[in-house]
């Protein structure tokens, strides 16, 4: 098997500095390209905490994550940064966008906020996103006046438009309707085809995690299961 | 745009109470700085102009005489000493067009003038008044005190036998242009002059006194042919006379005058003027901080999670500081434009609403560009400033923590 796109090894957080809560107990977990993963657990079982050390705004208190064979232990803040916005896609819940700023604006931000200036190339790539995920007529909308559906596909064109190749989304499909939800998991999962771009889902919702190749399940800060799915056959 | 700007502009024209809020602070703090400066400036620009209408800048004198030892003091030989201050009477500088055309040459000087300044009498009728009897050539004394700029009544002419003198005196012994006078000088020599004008500088001691005449006939009236007691000199920075007097006396050992020596008082009332001005600039400029300061945190605290945001999907933390700090220079910018406009409307207003029925300013005010820039480059300084401490907040949040609250 080809080298993982992410491995997290022996990754221990621990929480407090007089009272020592363990949030994760030593984890294992290889992310392949083009993999279209949900993480499931209960509240507080140490999925939200995983995911921050994934997405490297969090450090591990011991283990390590590798990406794309990289440790990322070994860098400092400057450079993880650097690495958050040209490796990796975040989509947080709908409501997780700049409200001041268009739709375009905020597909933007990743690039624009990393090189600084803005080009005309930039402007280009996040309208042609938009367009991709179904809001070319919304671009110059401010995003608080968009529905939560429309919110979260503007997320999901910002987490996509450097073309990543790992996406974090932490229960995106949370707060919206069924019928919103079902148009957003079905644009996450058009992009994991179309890009090999690969997805990791934290998600509540047992009928989002069924539809996904693989269902990684956390308790108590431990992996207790990890199975391929029938939609991932 | 680049991007810290461009979030920056956004987001002041977003929270556009805040904005307001913290605008009208810098405008009112600028607005309060430059309208107590203009007016402090203005008055005292005023109370040293009147001061020196009617004094040189720097004053050339013979010394005062010294008694001197009748037998010279050597070892052995003891001495009862009776000390005898000798009687000052007028004498010419020796040497006067040398030392004058040397004055003239010293760095900062502008113009100097021969005078003759002694004491007489004026007599008309039964009235005989004290007098101060002032010989000058025209063209030098006018470029060290223009009395042009303050006749009443006729016009300045020194010439054959014309003289022109101060109201009061005129008012005292009842005379005006074109009458005539006798002058007793304390030489005892009298001439009759006649008035070709009358001037008032505003200070009492020469509208009441003065009597200006020509150089040489002042010098026949105090019997000092071709002499001048005094050398007076126009200086470029008023408040560099000191300096030119101290060096003047240095290589001529004569007596020389600043009129910073002889208005000790004055200067000190200003000083203290311009210090408390200097107090309460800088209490408004504090209280102007603080307010951008606690705004500017609170819109951090707001706007915590869209900076996890930004941090997360890889804005570094210096430009999220820039954010902030560009906030806080706008506002200063922006603040202190406003401000300058609503300060220097106000001390027009004053001068306007405080002046004498005859639209002659009671209280002028001083609104000079170095003020103006000077202010705005504080106000945004203290914008910027004031920005430091929620700018670093911001550039430290912890992205991870920061999405998730609220």
């Amino acid at each position: 098997m080809a080298e993982a796109l992410l491995s997290v090894r022996g990754v221990v957080r621990d929480y407090g500095e007089v009272v020592r809560t363990r949030a994760l107990h030593g984890v294992d977990l290889d992310l392949h390209r083009g993999e279209f993963a949900a993480l499931i657990g209960p509240s507080g079982s140490g999925k939200s905490t995983l995911l921050n050390i994934i997405g490297l705004l969090d450090r591990p208190t011991a283990g390590r994550v590798l990406l794309s064979g990289t440790d990322t232990s070994a860098l400092d803040e400057r450079a993880l940064t650097t690495l958050r916005a040209t490796a990796l896609g975040f989509v947080f819940q709908f409501h997780h966008l700049l409200p001041a700023f268009t739709a375009v604006e905020n597909v933007m931000l990743p690039e624009w906020g990393d090189i600084g200036m803005p080009t005309q190339e930039m402007r280009r790539r996040a309208e042609e996103m938009l367009a991709a995920v179904g809001l070319a007529d919304r671009a110059q909308y401010k995003t608080r006046n968009l529905s939560g559906g429309q919110q979260q596909r503007v997320a999901i064109a910002r987490a996509m438009v450097r073309h990543p190749a790992l996406v974090l989304a932490d229960e995106p499909t949370g707060n919206l309707d069924t019928e919103s939800a079902e148009g957003v998991f079905e644009l996450m999962h058009r992009f994991n085809r179309d890009y090999r771009t690969t997805f990791l889902i934290v998600t509540h919702d047992p009928r989002i995690a069924a539809r996904c190749g693989r269902v990684v399940e956390i308790v108590d800060g431990r992996i207790t299961s990890d199975r391929a799915t029938p939609a991932g056959r | 745009m680049p991007f810290a700007w461009f979030v920056a502009l956004r987001y002041l024209r977003d929270a556009s109470g805040q904005t307001a809020l913290m605008l009208a602070a810098v405008a009112v703090g600028v607005s309060v700085i430059v309208f107590l400066s203009a007016l402090i400036n203005g008055l005292q620009a005023s109370l040293i102009e009147s001061t020196l209408g009617s004094q040189p800048h720097v004053t050339l004198r013979v010394p005062r005489e010294e008694p001197r030892p009748l037998v010279a003091p050597r070892p052995g030989l003891a001495i009862a000493r009776l000390r005898q201050p000798a009687a000052q009477r007028l004498r010419s500088l020796d040497q006067w067009p040398a030392i004058a055309r040397a004055a003239a040459r010293t760095p900062g000087v502008t113009a100097a003038a021969p005078t003759v300044s002694g004491a007489g009498f004026a007599t008309r009728a039964d009235a005989r008044v004290p007098i101060v009897i002032r010989g000058v050539n025209t063209d030098s004394f006018l470029a060290i005190i223009d009395l042009r700029r303050s006749m009443v009544g006729g016009r300045f002419d020194v010439g054959s036998g014309h003289v022109v003198i101060g109201s009061t005196l005129a008012t005292d012994l009842a005379i005006g242009v074109g009458d005539r006078m006798r002058v007793t000088s304390t030489e005892g020599v009298e001439d009759v002059v006649t008035i070709a004008g009358v001037f008032t500088v505003g200070t009492e001691a020469v509208d009441q006194s003065w009597v200006v005449t020509s150089l040489r006939h002042a010098q026949s009236l105090f019997a000092l042919p071709g002499g001048a007691t005094t050398i007076e000199l126009k200086v470029r920075d008023v408040f560099d006379a000191d300096h030119v007097a101290d060096d003047i006396r240095g290589r001529t050992g004569l007596t020389v005058e600043s009129w910073m020596m002889l208005n000790a008082e004055l200067l000190s009332g200003l000083a203290a003027q311009s210090s408390s001005k200097t107090m309460i600039q800088f209490f408004v400029v504090l209280s102007v901080a603080l307010g951008i300061a606690s705004i500017l945190i609170v819109s951090v605290v707001q706007k915590s999670r869209e900076i996890g945001i930004l941090r997360a999907v890889g804005t570094p933390a210096r430009r999220v500081l820039a954010i902030f700090l560009i906030q806080g220079g706008v506002l200063g910018v922006a603040g202190s434009i406003i401000g300058s406009a609503l300060g220097v409307l106000f001390a027009k207003l004053f001068e306007v609403m405080t002046a004498e029925v005859s639209g002659t300013p009671r209280f002028p005010v001083q609104v000079d560009l170095p003020l103006l820039i000077g202010t705005a480059a504080l106000a945004t300084g203290v914008g910027l400033l004031a920005a430091v401490i929620p700018a670093r907040r911001a550039a430290r949040l912890d992205p991870a923590a920061a999405i998730h609250s609220g």
